[in-house]
């Protein structure tokens, strides 16, 4: 039943909206939060505790205690008191077995009390031993709140955005309006956050308000991200204004956590937002002076209070009792009264978690009894009640005595017994006391019992609560969805110009780093090898990394950044290069083409380019040659046009003079094919006679096509894998690994050590004193049986090595493969064993080109 | 780690836009023993105050910087242009 129509109320009375709970069908307005619209159909229990299963009701009715979290569509721990009701929606309760109304858990409240003393999750259930796997079921049945729907994650859009703002005002209470209004005048730039829906429609002119909306913190550089639900803004601010104000406080009395005990916030809000009655009779117990208010507000809405309690005048014992987990009556030193609703109010906290994150101090206020922030960084600011101002001193116990469970936290069952208890343990440091008892660790995370459970402690063992101290505020300050931290998830995928020529081409795609690529075109890659070695097959090698390095000092760049010489590179000429680390490794490989004295084209692997020229732009950094580093990667494409045919065909497409005197293997040169400048590299990781033709993106898919269209197959990644095994070819990353260095895989030959100076040099001469523990060598598989990629290398029973590469190749007519070998057993001809699926095949060691060693065929 | 830095030619921006390469290292002269080389390629200082550091604004104008900060706190004494050579 509503109360008539109330001043401000944020209902709409005339837009009903239906909902379920549980098997209930139940309706509410328009306005009303799920909380609102279940407490006006007459639901009073809205969870069930922690540990002992307790009825719970509305305590805070502010999204702060864990009294009414449910689950709302499949999302579990929605606190439903701030959550906006919508049409259809479906909740349901949580940590029940059963009904809220009929938990048979909660015989843990009513036998559990010597099973479950404080501390007992790390003491018992720990022996027998072998009892474990029964006791973790059942535990991990009854831990934990709420259950996660495996598939709602995918059912929501979670975005970031990262925005700016010159004054960030956290907090829409009067104080930081004002002080929103104050920074407006000064310029734009000014936005408040606020997490109530209140403030959406309030006009602040110049300020722009996001509500409702959750400041989650105040990480360094005044990054200050705020929930909105489905987007995280990730707010940079100039100056931070934190208006957080205050958060209210229980009362400790045995009988505190009973439906009906609500904080006098709870109470206005029912009445003022959503013009429900919030009892029917009630005691008002406040150690503050808002007594009188409060009361005078609940007769307004009808409520009878027949007591009002000033705990100021020191009451000693206080408890409440109820039926079924509703309060029903209420015994003040002696003097009983019936009521249906205590509104209790313990003070007022301030809300420094935020500024005690940005950096300030947090001291006890003696004259306040409360926790007050001070000594702010520069840049950050309070205002209003959080800083302490206009708190009026609370004066109640520490606890109440009396009978029955008395709650210091509600979140995590915590009684004043446990606490007692924890300190007669020794567990007399906060930090160290709520570790054990975890009291501020539950889902309002001290937000309602740091300061009674401190207040507590400096009872229990005599001491100033400023002796105490607080617990640690981290972020963040609100409960958040992981998904919005996660963030939409995304998959950057990198595709070449001629992606979807190879879709058509009905290619199988597979990721190749961060490139989508052909494995192969048809079902058999061993028919496209077939192609390569008889006539003519194209392959898109557009995911090369390439540079440009340009300027007078080029040579000298490369010169001492490739352990192999570059200064000496004719014009037109081309060169393999492997780049080193300074701890000598192996870090990437590619071709140098030079293409004029002071302009060099470097390819590198597929996934390296990036790396690579951050690598070249900070030696150059280093030591400032007078050269300029591109990254030419998507600007252009690349084709390696490879077979004994390559040769003709490229020559029916230009005018340019292609035999084999006039552009030799590895010559660079500039040619028109088709009437695409191209800049044509005659290098051979293949084995066959080719030409690797680098051009501008844009006409990727002519070019293409006329290639296609001349007779060319193409050929996938997977055909072009085996190819380069034949020929023995490392790929670094696959072959190599962090370790590798030019010596242990198979390049001894490739550093000039005789050079002034190169990156991995000393390294080199280090290594070149020792003898390598493992050598980097070709074999061939004794059986036809291809091993995995890491497949063991097993020498005389012990584990001595693993496979890097294998292949079936019909060149070849065996399977072979690449491998590190102990360095006494990499002799060409060695026999070793590799295990394949458990059992041990037997292979041989082979040296150079498995195929065409002495490079006949792509140097023809 | 969520500071601002500011690039030597674009200005103060969330770190996040940067990449780290380590404290400023001294790279041997020439054939250094076993243990300079090792000390060089993989010991580092990592002291808890004033460090000299390379930084790169990866995500915006690509250059490599010098930067001087507080380990402990984040604060960004200074930053500034490699000269090169030295």
């Amino acid at each position: 039943m509503r109360l008539p129509a109330q001043p401000g109320e944020l209902i709409d009375r005339a837009e009903p909206l239906g909902f379920r709970l549980g098997e209930y069908r139940l309706e509410g307005f328009r306005g009303d939060t799920i909380g609102s619209a279940l407490f006006a159909n007459g639901r009073r229990v809205f969870s069930r505790s922690f540990k002992y299963h307790r009825p719970r009701g509305l305590l805070c009715c502010s999204g702060h205690c864990p009294n009414c979290m449910m689950t709302v569509d499949g999302v579990p721990n929605v606190r439903v008191c701030v959550e906006p009701l919508r049409e259809g929606a479906v909740v349901t309760p949580q940590n029940v077995l059963g009904r809220l109304d009929m938990d048979f858990l909660s015989v843990v409240d009513k036998f559990g009390g010597p099973f479950t003393p404080v501390g007992f999750y790390y003491r018992t259930m720990i022996r027998p031993r072998f009892m474990w796997p029964v006791y973790e079921k059942f535990l991990r049945g009854v831990a934990g709140l709420g259950r996660l729907d495996e598939h709602a994650g995918h059912s929501r859009r979670y975005d970031v955005e990262h925005r700016r703002a010159r004054v960030l005002v956290i907090g829409g209470g009067q104080a930081g309006r004002a002080a929103a209004l104050a920074a407006a005048t000064a310029g734009p730039g000014v936005v408040l956050v606020d997490e109530s829906v209140r403030l959406a429609d309030v006009e602040l002119p110049g300020v722009e308000v996001l509500a409702p909306a959750r400041a989650l913190g105040i990480w360094e550089g005044k990054l200050v991200p705020v929930d909105s639900g489905t987007v995280l803004y990730r707010y940079r601010a100039e100056r931070i204004i934190v208006a957080t104000g205050t958060v209210e406080q229980p009362l400790v009395f045995p009988g505190n956590d009973l439906a009906g005990v609500m904080l006098p916030e709870a109470a206005r809000r029912l009445i003022r937002d959503f013009s429900l009655r919030p009892g029917q009779r009630a005691i008002v117990l406040a150690a503050d002076e808002r007594a009188p208010e409060i009361a005078e507000t609940l007769r307004e809405a009808g409520v009878a209070v027949p007591r009002v309690v000033d705990l100021r005048e020191g009451a000693r014992q206080l408890e409440a009792h109820g039926r079924r987990g509703h309060v029903r009556r209420v015994v003040v030193d002696g003097e009983e009264t019936k009521c249906d609703l205590v509104v209790v109010s313990g003070g007022r906290q301030p809300a420094y978690s935020l500024l005690s994150q940005a950096g300030g101090r947090v001291e006890y206020d003696e004259s306040l009894k409360v926790f007050v922030p001070r000594d702010l960084p520069a840049g950050i600011e309070a205002v209003g009640s959080v800083t302490g101002e206009g708190i009026v001193r609370a004066e109640g116990a520490a606890a109440y005595e009396g009978s029955g469970k008395c709650f210091v936290c509600i979140c995590e069952d915590v009684t004043t017994k446990d606490v007692k208890r924890s300190i007669e343990e020794g567990f007399d440091s906060i930090e160290l006391s709520k570790r054990y008892t975890t009291v501020t660790m539950g889902p309002c995370q001290g937000k309602l019992c740091q300061l009674p459970s401190i207040h507590l402690y400096a009872h229990e063992l005599h001491t100033y609560e400023a002796t105490i101290g607080t617990t640690t505020a981290r972020p963040p300050w609100a409960p958040v969805e992981l998904g919005l931290l996660a963030g939409r998830h995304l998959e950057p995928t990198r595709r070449t110009s001629l992606h979807f020529r190879h879709e058509e081409l009905g290619a199988r795609m597979m990721w190749a780093g961060p490139w989508k690529r052909p494995y192969a075109y048809g079902e058999h890659p061993e028919d496209e090898v077939r192609t390569v070695h008889e006539s003519l097959g194209v392959i898109d090698v557009s995911t090369l990394g390439k540079l440009l390095v340009e300027g007078p000092e080029a040579a000298q760049l490369l010169e001492r950044l490739y352990p192999n010489r570059f200064a000496d590179l004719k014009a037109g000429r081309i060169r393999y290069g492997v780049l080193t680390s300074d701890g000598g490794r192996i870090m990437d490989d590619g071709t140098v083409a030079r293409l004029a004295d002071d302009l060099y084209y470097v390819t590198t692997t597929s996934t390296g380019a990036d790396a690579v020229t951050a690598w070249f732009e900070w030696w150059n950094a280093v030591w400032g040659y007078d050269a300029e580093i591109v990254n030419v990667t998507g600007a252009l494409a690349a084709l390696n046009l490879a077979g004994p045919r390559s040769r003709d065909a490229l020559q029916r497409l230009t005018e340019d003079e292609l035999s084999a005197d006039e552009f030799r293997y590895l010559d660079a040169k500039h040619i028109e094919v088709a009437g695409v400048p191209c800049l044509a590299l005659r290098i051979g990781f293949v084995g066959e006679l080719g030409y690797e033709l680098h051009f501008p993106s844009s006409a990727a898919e002519y070019l293409w096509d006329r290639l296609l269209a001349d007779g060319a197959r193409p050929f996938g990644l997977e055909p072009q894998r085996i190819l380069r095994l034949e020929k023995g070819h490392v790929i670094v990353g696959q072959d190599t690994d962090s370790e590798s260095n030019l010596l242990s895989a198979g390049m001894p030959w490739l550093p000039k050590m005789d050079k002034d100076d190169f990156v991995g040099k000393f390294a080199l001469e280090h290594f070149a004193e020792r003898d390598e523990r493992e050598l980097l060598v070709g074999f061939t598989m004794e059986d036809d049986v291809v091993p995995a990629e890491g497949a063991q290398i097993v020498v005389e029973g012990q584990p001595a090595g693993r496979v890097t590469s294998a292949r079936r190749s019909e060149q070849v007519g065996a399977v072979i493969g690449l491998g590190w070998l102990p360095r006494d057993r990499a002799d060409a001809g060695t026999r070793f064993e590799v295990r394949v699926d458990r059992r041990l095949v037997g292979a041989r060691v082979h040296h150079g080109a498995f195929f065409d060693s002495a490079g006949e065929r792509m140097r023809s | 780690m969520s500071f601002v830095l500011a690039c030597p030619h674009c200005g103060p921006r969330p770190v996040d836009e940067f990449a780290y390469s380590g404290e400023v290292t001294r790279r041997p002269q020439s054939s250094p023993t076993l243990r300079e080389l090792t000390d060089y390629v993989y010991f580092r200082d990592n002291v808890a105050g004033r460090q000299r550091e390379w930084w790169q604004h990866r995500q915006g104008c690509g250059e490599w910087f010098l930067a001087e900060r507080d380990t402990r706190t984040n604060e960004i004494i200074s930053v500034s242009l490699p000269k090169p050579g030295t």
